[in-house]
């Protein structure tokens, strides 16, 4: 009996230059969770697109149930029971759940909504999802997009699922609950492909975990024998030191003072509620909380972007002369200018800070155009600094021209973070920072804040993983539901303290 | 009374012209593309039937009505939809800019169409007019019986039969995107091709279709313009082009929904040609009555914009060329 059911020889994928695959040869068993690790750049999103359809391999074959097939487009894949959850949500954003469910479906059959309704709602209950055929996706939480997507592939008949990392934009509880949708799948017979870069999530969920690094594949190992040290190691190609660096800075002088910082959106509702708080140079001061919870209007009204309540102090302190500025009611240009940055980056990286079709030199060139004299750009200024971001960082670019929306996820980051520091700041705030970085770049961004730290910046750092707060910062600022639900002391503290007060906010005191 | 009945014919008319341009370009922007080359289109509608039908009335004796209305619609449809193959082949293939593509279309259509335009008028002869009477009157029968039923025979029923196909076209086309799998295929594309691809439509097969088909169904409007409205004749003024661009921000007014098409475009007509029913109105304070359609789309994008329901927004991928190994 043959418990192969898919199969890789030889796969190769070049794009002009960059060989994406080199010869991966690799297995994928019948009902197996099985993870593929690798960094970013590693080509694990490119092998999986020629199993769905999405790329076509330059060499190679791929055996499906032991017969070479021809996966030329995502239609064949399909027909091969093969479904991929993309890492970017591939869902119209104006359809319903069930219309996207449906899209791209050959049958005979009558448009009838309510048939379809009903076959959602069956797929829904054998493997115990809970969704609204009816609801429009652009009302639709992440986790339930993502909820969608499955159900979509199941709809389609896969037998082989590939997920790529589907926890990237998932909270704890919603992963928890995602995983035990995984084992169901392999409990119904599926193979589940999980692609991501999260070691613990890897030995929680796998049966085997195929490693590739820079397009090659090096082993596939049963998890019962891996560790988190062998799986760095075998992921990066060296020992890689996994615990980050806390360092003392002795001299703490206080930088911003926020008090009574209220902001209401443009739907009228009241996202910050009354922060107070102080941040201190040569600190790093970690901001937690569920996302949504006011942590990306709190850096924005510190920068300038965020209309606030009148009553509302910030006050920056002046490393030099100590001179105090209320920064309420400056333009964000004037709030830079003083040495406050904002490094953002979100769900898309690109949506703020760089312009995609540009390239790195013309990237920097945004944030010190005005700097120039005269009526020409100055362009060796941002040429340098693009070059040397891109040594210091080891940004993987093909030259410092082309189009920073080419570049991998991480590169971007270091890109935009990289910018950030060189002008550098006095108070650096930097928001999902590693956001989607495998390990050996989050560690790079983890030292260069360190460093920051050192030369006595105040950095905030937005974070999503607890762990890693609680090992970088030295004070961390929990928000709920808009307000500060508690300062916690990083050194004493522990992720189940934080994750509590991000739930659970405390009662009103007054 | 009689005022404004003629005023409602007249809308009515001029709102049939607009209604098919604007539905083949809804059509047309659910792919997600934005085809500026309408007026263009409704051009080469225009003259591919006038040429069609002048060389059919001239070559037979006794040139039937039914024949006559075969070749213009067959040859409107043929010489639209080559217009959009140009602009699909431009923009989907080549990947070139759709609104440059479009803006040259429509320079092209116009060029073409004036200059056959003014060639047939020249064959025409001693009256430099060229005419396709048996075919005009065919486009213009009304079904008597009903037509002579009063006010209401007056204001339903007394139009030449392509005013009732613009309404069946749009109610079509309708139900088409909306209660069908290939609309809803058709859709996605337009919204966001990347999850079209992803789930195995065939992206570029949709655009090219609903192009060509969607161009096919502008040209009639060029078809009703020249048998219909100028009754069977060819003007060299321009004024199909205005009529065009009228049809482009009619897709807008209606909020990309076909079955709004038909109140828009009576409403068009009817702000369009209210300066004539306006007592006292110079003529300077005419050309302000004729800014009104555009004022109105511009009110309708306004109020739109502030509402920001994701459900009357423009495809979401509306003018972005789609190529699957992109990164």
């Amino acid at each position: 009996m043959n418990d192969i059911a898919i199969s890789l020889q030889g796969v190769t994928k070049v794009f002009g230059e960059t060989v994406a695959n080199k010869d991966v040869t690799m297995d994928v068993k019948r009902g197996e969770i099985l993870a593929l690790l690798g960094e970013n750049g590693s080509g694990k999103t490119t092998l999986m697109n020629m199993l769905s359809g999405i790329y076509y391999p330059d060499g190679g074959t791929i055996s499906v149930d032991g017969v070479p097939v021809d996966i030329r487009s995502p239609k064949d894949a399909f027909e091969l029971g093969i479904g991929m959850v993309h890492q970017h949500f591939k869902l119209v954003d104006v359809f319903t759940a069930a219309e996207n469910m449906i899209l791209g479906v050959e049958t005979k059959e009558r448009f009838d909504r309510k048939k379809v309704y009903a076959d959602m709602n069956e797929i829904c209950e054998k493997y115990g999802f809970d969704i609204n055929p009816e609801q429009k996706v652009y009302d639709m939480s992440v986790s339930q997009k993502q909820t969608l997507e499955i159900v979509k592939v199941l709809y389609r008949g896969a037998n082989i699922l590939i997920l790529d990392e589907p926890t990237a934009v998932l909270t704890p509880q919603e992963t928890e609950k995602l995983f035990n949708v995984i084992r169901n799948m392999k409990e119904n017979g599926k193979s589940v492909i999980i692609i991501t870069h999260k070691l613990h999530e890897v030995l929680a969920i796998s049966d085997r975990v195929a490693i590739l690094r820079k397009g090659e594949y090096i082993d596939t190992i049963d998890t019962s024998t891996a560790t988190e040290a062998i799986l760095t190691e075998m992921m990066v190609g060296k020992k890689v030191e996994l615990n980050i660096d806390r360092p003392e800075v002795k001299e703490k002088f206080k930088r911003l003072e926020i008090k009574h910082l209220n902001c209401v959106d443009a739907d009228g509702v009241r996202v910050l509620k009354d922060i107070n708080f102080d941040v201190y140079s040569g600190e790093i001061l970690g901001i937690a909380g569920i996302s949504g919870n006011g942590q990306k209007e709190l850096l924005e009204a510190i920068a300038g972007l965020q209309l606030v309540s009148p009553d509302s102090s910030v006050v920056y302190f002046e490393p030099s002369e100590q001179e105090e500025s209320q920064l309420v009611g400056r333009t964000p240009k004037q709030i830079r200018d003083l040495g406050v940055h904002l490094s953002f980056v979100p769900e898309d990286r690109l949506g703020m800070g760089l312009v995609g079709s540009m390239g790195m030199s013309e990237n920097m060139m945004l944030k010190n155009y005005g700097e120039a004299k005269g009526v020409f750009t100055d362009l060796k200024r941002p040429k340098a600094l693009a070059d040397q971001i891109k040594e210091d960082l080891e940004v993987v670019t093909p030259s410092l021209n082309t189009p920073v929306r080419k570049l991998s996820g991480g590169n971007v980051q270091k890109v935009l973070v990289g910018r950030e520091i060189a002008s550098n700041p006095t108070v650096l705030m930097t928001a999902y920072a590693v956001r989607g970085l495998d390990i050996n770049t989050s560690y790079t961004i983890y030292h260069l804040l360190n460093e920051q730290k050192k030369n006595g910046v105040a950095v905030i750092y937005v974070g999503e993983d607890l762990d890693v707060l609680v090992e970088l910062c030295d004070r961390i600022v929990v928000l709920c539901g808009g307000r500060v639900n508690g300062i916690l002391d990083g050194r004493n503290t522990t992720k189940e303290e934080i994750g509590l007060l991000m739930t659970n906010l405390k009662e009103e005191e007054n | 009374m009689d005022s404004i009945i003629s005023l409602i014919r007249a809308a009515v008319s001029f709102g049939t012209v607009i209604m098919f341009g604007s539905i083949g370009e809804i059509i047309t922007e659910k792919s997600g593309n934005l085809n500026l080359g309408v007026p263009g289109i409704m051009y080469l509608g225009g003259i591919a039937s006038l040429s069609g039908v002048y060389v059919y009335e001239n070559a037979t004796e006794n040139p039937s009505s039914l024949v006559c209305v075969v070749i213009a619609l067959l040859c409107a449809f043929i010489a639209s939809a080559l217009g959009g193959l140009i602009y699909a082949f431009l923009t989907i293939t080549l990947r070139a800019n759709q609104n440059v593509t479009g803006l040259t279309l429509t320079i092209f259509g116009s060029g073409v169409a004036n200059f056959f335009g003014g060639s047939l008028n020249t064959l025409a002869g001693k009256f430099e007019q060229i005419a396709v009477p048996v075919t005009s009157a065919a486009f213009r029968a009304v079904f008597a019986p009903l037509a002579n039923l009063g006010i209401v025979g007056q204001l339903v029923f007394s139009y030449g039969f392509m005013v009732y196909l613009a309404v069946i076209v749009a109610i079509a086309t309708h139900f088409f995107l909306n209660h069908t799998r290939k609309g809803l295929n058709l859709r996605a594309v337009g919204e966001s091709p990347a999850t079209a691809d992803a789930a195995g439509i065939n992206v570029t097969k949709n655009k090219y279709l609903a192009i060509c088909i969607g161009a096919g169904i502008s040209g009639f409007g060029g078809t009703y313009y020249v048998m219909d409205y100028i009754k069977g004749t060819w003007a060299n003024d321009g004024s199909i082009e205005t009529l065009g661009w009228l049809a482009v921000a009619l897709v807008i007014f209606t909020t990309w929904k076909s079955k709004n098409a038909i109140g828009g475009a009576y409403l068009f007509g009817i702000l369009y040609w209210m300066y004539n029913y306006v007592p006292g109105l110079t003529r300077s304070s005419m050309e302000i009555f004729k800014m009104l359609p555009y004022v109105v789309t511009l009110v309708v994008l306004i109020i739109v914009s502030l509402k920001n329901s994701k459900e009357k927004q423009p495809p979401a991928s509306l003018g972005q060329a789609y190529f699957r190994e992109d990164r």
